[in-house]
């Protein structure tokens, strides 16, 4: 029974992760200019090409629209009334965690995360992020003895400035689309992974994201690159606290492999959803996406989305080296009165180049959940192969899903196959499980998580069991 | 076996149910003791497999009147997971179909569920799966069902000996299978009647819910009770079964007919 407890002890706390962290923090004033955009680049001490990146970016992005074509609605974002920059008051970045506010450490702790020398994760690397800034990077002296680059991206700007010159903005242009040329602009901390050439990252690496301020938007810009040969498996989680404004995250995330190498890229996603009313939450508007530049390299996304009140996100894979290969496996999840627009994009431009989709939507409350993937064959991808699965799982009679998969493609020779499902979880199953002892709400993550087991098998072991909580946390009193 | 210094398990007075607007049960009196095996007989519609329901505690049906004790305890007040955990088993039917959700591991949640509440100790997988093994020896099951999900793409056979598997992983008290031989084949039929035969013991008691005779020839009831409108009707020894096979269920009308003419229920 101590799973069942365990499951019992979650679900009597709906969010625990809402909590604010009081600390005096420096912000600039609301609204979006030419001038916040020098003031932030100037803030981070920036060098003159990335001052010219964003405001190229903001200057398109003056330009352009919000896209409407998503299944959300939502009231229009006010992008005067966002705070764009914030960080707890601390001189520059610590040299040594002991030197940074115990505040921002025992914010971490409680969340899980431990970044002190005795108590951090002893197999995984961890990238804190709080509101605008890394705060603190742990066993990176460890990874630097393999070569092995892991620090923020506002460091990586001072130190490797060559690396974010070369890779920054090419898988991601600035106006691929209006909120990764909002990011471009204004982007704030993140992380930068680089591993080079053979080799195999020693460890896990992981980011937390962290919200704290309640008038704050957070654009966090993610780059890893792998060198030939090289490999490397990264995890992202967030959280954020209860508010009952909404917040706008809107990041990017880039992925590079050259020949040989390959990227796994984790996701966790439990931003506050806001309540069961849908008042509060986080916009999460993300662009991820992974260029496969080398040949017989690969590209993994693994997400389990359960958190925020809007979600519109297509971690995508360019396959452009010959046998390069892409996955997409995806956990989402609803309720209340969430709504989720995610799904993948597969370009296939190399010979032989494979992809796997496997989505699967859970929906309860009165949410919305949608898939949506494109799977593009290009003329040069002779012998191209997609499988993709989408199954949607409905709770109760109030939930909606949808599934809006697109095929192009402009090769005879590629296979393509798509197969989609619907179920519901029914009265009768549930009974049936109650009635061998099992309590509903474990019945009910007992279903759940055999329906997504595809997906978190894909998960780093450590956070397979966590999802499997989080969803039955998530799915608290959804059913019945 | 019928001893009449047996402790009474389960004691169902004057038990009315609805489902929906439809007054389905109206007025079930059963006394069942341990180390007795009780077979409810009747037609389709008779009220039989809501009976079990009921017991179970099916969301979908309402009790309107009358009491439930189980060893002293009122049953109808508990939720069906705790009914099952303190010995109250249902034998399905139809059992469902969970795609995802491992055979194996159902069992040992469930297993462990009815531990707890017996004071024992949790059995991990491995522990679990000694068991288990045994255990399929009962209703001479292939342990590949094991690693299935539940019930999914189980032939009618294969479903009807997985819930007998689970009875005996569970041991419970009182077990209620209803219909347990429909879908059956001689053989299963033969295989799944020794499982529930070996189970029945001194201490606990089964109640099995049937249209036909064929199943009694298998496990001899002490008692043969039947229903009609929702109601036993009459009550017998094992001879009453075959009274029916014979006569067919003509007679059970005439007998209700005959009666004083029973209220209209109001649901």
């Amino acid at each position: 029974m101590s799973t069942a407890q365990a499951v019992g002890d979650l679900v009597s706390q709906p969010y625990k992760y809402g909590f604010v962290t009081d600390i005096e923090t420096e912000k600039i004033a609301k609204g979006l200019s030419e001038d916040v955009v020098r003031l932030i680049s100037s803030k981070k001490q920036e060098p003159a090409f990335l001052l010219e990146f964003r405001l190229r970016a903001y200057r398109q992005w003056l330009q352009m629209q919000e896209p409407d074509w998503a299944t959300l609605g939502y009231p229009p974002i006010d992008y005067q009334d966002i705070i764009y920059y914030a960080a707890p008051k601390q001189q520059d970045k610590k040299a040594s965690l002991d030197e940074v506010d115990p505040k921002l450490l025992e914010t971490f702790d409680k969340l899980g995360i431990p970044l002190s020398e005795q108590k951090r994760l002893s197999n995984v690397a961890v990238d804190a992020v709080f509101d605008s800034v890394s705060i603190a990077t742990t066993y990176k002296e460890k990874l630097a003895e393999h070569g092995v680059i892991f620090c923020s991206i506002s460091e990586a700007v001072k130190e490797h400035p060559e690396l974010i010159q070369r890779y920054l903005g090419t898988v991601v242009p600035i106006n691929d689309n209006y909120f990764a040329a909002l990011n471009s602009a204004v982007f704030s901390d993140g992380s930068f992974v680089f591993i080079p050439k053979g080799v195999e990252c020693p460890m896990e690496l992981s980011t937390y994201f962290r919200i704290n301020s309640g008038d704050t938007g957070q654009f966090e810009r993610t780059l890893i690159v792998a060198e030939e040969g090289a490999s490397v498996s990264y995890l992202e989680g967030c959280t954020a606290p209860m508010f009952d404004t909404n917040q706008l995250h809107a990041a990017v995330v880039e992925l590079v492999t050259l020949d040989d190498a390959s990227i796994k890229y984790s996701t966790v996603q439990n931003w506050y959803a806001g309540d069961e009313n849908g008042v509060g939450g986080i916009y999460n508007f993300v662009t991820k996406r992974g260029q496969c530049r080398g040949d017989r390299s690969k590209i993994s996304w693994t997400q389990v989305e359960t958190g925020s009140a809007i979600t519109w996100k297509y971690p995508s894979c360019v396959l452009q080296g010959a046998e390069s290969v892409g996955e997409f496996y995806s956990v989402a999840l609803t309720n209340h009165r969430q709504q989720a627009d995610t799904g993948t994009k597969m370009i296939h431009v190399g010979p032989r180049t494979r992809s796997t989709i496997v989505s699967k939507g859970i929906s309860a409350g009165r949410s919305a959940n949608s898939y949506r993937g494109l799977v593009q064959i290009g003329p040069k991808a002779v012998g191209a192969k997609n499988y993709s699965q989408c199954d949607s799982m409905l709770i109760g009679d109030q939930a909606a899903a949808n599934t809006y998969p697109y095929i192009r493609s402009q090769q005879p020779q590629a296979a393509v196959e798509h197969e989609a499902s619907t179920c519901r979880i029914s009265e009768d199953q549930l009974f049936y499980l109650q009635s061998r002892g099992i309590g509903f709400e474990e019945a009910v993550s007992m279903m759940v998580s055999g329906f997504c087991r595809d997906v978190f098998n894909q998960l780093p072991m450590e956070f397979a069991a966590e999802a499997d909580k989080l969803l039955a946390l998530k799915l608290e009193g959804s059913v019945g | 076996m019928i001893r009449p210094d047996a402790p009474v398990l389960l004691e169902i007075k004057d038990l009315h149910a609805r489902v929906e607007d439809k007054a389905i049960l109206k007025g079930v009196n059963l006394t069942v003791r341990a180390g007795e095996i009780h077979a409810v007989m009747g037609r389709n519609g008779s009220g039989k497999s809501t009976l079990s329901k009921v017991l179970a505690g099916h969301p979908a049906y309402t009790v309107t009147a009358g009491a439930v004790s189980y060893r002293g305890q009122d049953l109808l007040a508990l939720d069906p997971e705790l009914r099952a955990r303190i010995g109250v088993f249902l034998g399905f039917q139809y059992p469902v179909e969970i795609p995802g959700v491992s055979n194996l591991e159902f069992l040992r949640v469930a297993t462990n569920a009815r531990r707890a509440e017996q004071g024992g100790e949790e059995l991990d997988t491995f522990a679990f799966e000694d068991l288990v093994r045994e255990r399929l020896n009962v209703v001479q099951m292939d342990p590949a069902f094991l690693d299935r999900s539940v019930n999914e793409g189980f032939s009618g056979g294969e479903k009807k000996r997985n819930e007998i598997l689970q009875m005996a992983l569970l041991e419970p008290l009182v077990a209620i299978l209803d219909e347990t031989d429909s879908g059956l084949d001689i053989d299963a039929l033969r295989i799944v009647a020794g499982g529930v035969n070996q189970l029945a013991n001194a201490d606990n008691a089964t109640v099995l819910i049937t249209h036909y005779q064929r199943l009694l020839d298998a496990i001899t009831p002490d008692y043969v009770h039947v229903m009609a409108a929702g109601r036993i009707l009459r009550t017998g020894g094992k001879e009453l079964a075959l009274e029916l096979e014979e006569r067919g269920y003509d007679w059970v009308d005439q007998e209700l007919a005959a009666q004083a003419p029973v209220p209209l229920e109001v649901a």
